[in-house]
Order: C-alpha cells, then sequence, then structure tokens
C-alpha cells in the first residue's frame, strides 16, 4: 500500500515531527511505500541542516535526512512556507538574492502541488501537526 | 473512517469535536490524546459513552511516555507504531483532529 505523510509541525515543538517520523519507520518497516512525506507550515523547519540540539538530544532533522538516504525517501518542503521561515536551497537563494543556504540532505523544495498529487497516487494520507 | 486525536481533552476540545461530529468508525489517541483513555481522568465517563459507537485504541509509546502504560481504562485496545500503520491501512481513509 502507498503511504503519504503530512508534517504541519517544527521539529522540538510537540511531538508531531517525532509522530511522523516514527510513523513514517513503521509504514516502511510493514513493507508499504511512502510516496512522499510533505512538510507543510512551521513543518518546513524540519529541513534546515544548520540545527545543532544539544548532543543528548535526538537529532530530528539529520534523523529525517539519514532516512531519506537509506530508504530514497521523498522529501518536500512547501515552497511558500519555506521562503516565510528562511530555508533556502541554491536555487530559491539564487532566485531571492539571498547569500546562503540550509536545506539538509535529502530535502527538497516544491511547490502545493506535490501534496495534491501525494494525496492522489498514495492510498492514504496521514497528517501530523499541532 | 480513523479518526487520529493527538491533544488531550482536558486542555484542547478535538476529541469533542470528533465525537460531536464523527459518525462511528474508530479513534486512535496518540501523544497527548492518550490521556483521554487513562482510567480515572475527567474525560472517561464522555469516552465510555461512545464505546458502542467507536472502537477506541491508543498508542502504546505514548502511553508509556506518560507513565500511564499501566494505567489505560478498560475497552482501549493499546498498540504500537506497526499497530497504528495497520489500522490505517485497515480504514478506508483517516482524518486527524488537529
Amino acid at each position: 500500500m502507498k503511504f503519504a505523510i503530512q508534517v504541519n509541525e517544527g521539529p522540538y515543538t510537540h511531538q508531531a515531527s517525532d509522530s511522523a517520523y516514527h510513523f513514517t519507520k513503521a509504514v516502511l518497516a510493514a513493507g508499504h511505500e511512502v510516496f512522499r512525506v510533505f512538510f507543510y507550515h512551521d513543518g518546513v523547519n524540519n529541513a534546515t541542516r544548520l540545527t545543532t540540539p544539544p548532543q543528548d538530544d535526538r537529532n530530528i532533522v539529520n534523523r529525517w535526512s539519514k532516512l531519506a538516504q537509506g530508504s530514497e525517501l521523498d522529501l518536500v518542503v512547501c515552497v511558500a512556507a519555506a521562503q516565510r521561515r528562511g530555508i533556502v536551497d541554491d536555487g530559491e537563494a539564487k532566485r531571492n538574492g539571498k547569500d546562503a543556504t540550509n536545506l539538509a540532505p535529502g530535502f527538497r523544495i516544491s511547490g502545493l502541488g506535490q501534496l495534491i498529487e501525494a494525496g492522489i497516487q498514495a492510498d492514504r494520507l496521514v497528517v501530523f501537526g499541532d | 473512517m480513523l479518526n487520529i486525536v493527538n491533544k488531550s481533552p482536558l486542555d484542547r476540545t478535538a476529541l469533542q469535536a470528533c465525537i460531536d461530529a464523527a459518525t462511528g468508525g474508530s479513534i486512535l489517541l496518540i501523544e497527548d490524546g492518550v490521556y483521554a483513555a487513562t482510567r480515572g481522568n475527567a474525560f472517561e465517563a464522555k469516552l465510555k459513552a461512545v464505546q458502542g459507537s467507536y472502537k477506541l485504541f491508543a498508542l502504546g509509546p505514548d502511553l508509556d511516555a506518560r507513565g500511564f502504560g499501566d494505567r489505560v481504562m478498560d475497552g482501549v485496545t493499546v498498540v504500537d507504531y506497526a499497530g497504528f500503520v495497520e489500522l490505517v491501512a485497515e480504514h478506508k481513509n483517516c482524518q486527524s483532529w488537529l
């Protein structure tokens, strides 16, 4: 079965990002396909590679990146939500005249159409948020 | 329909809204939503009252994280993340009451 997952909450806020991560891992462990994880609203903050949590705390951003690497996950960040919150890749930096980028490995910035497509293509869309 | 509730009914109205608006199926309590599934909580009677209309589930890791793993009320089935995935797969659709 194809799953899509939407994350509306940033890391280290309440629990949505953790729940979404553990759910995504369980989906993969059960042998299902994860069509896409879409980060929307404050959820785009899960995609900044500049976070430095304390060493004894989980690194939520790296955890997503690693999962993407190992399972070829499609982690998509909403472009409009990312622009508002300063989540920038090379293309966006050039387009908007920014002097730095911070998108973590394994993530890509794209539009809301990707969420709609995930809703259509996947058998189930599960939303995590505040 | 699988209704997913992640807020305590003692804090927010998500679970009450779910019970009022949804028309049966299952309710899965996750995150702070698991407080609703604990014995003796102020919302217990309201949840018991709808047990005939909904199958009730609570996420075990979130109960354990809050120290309530051994205080689950009768009629609530505790599931792990694998069970969470199964519930989503079993139901034709799911709604997160955020």
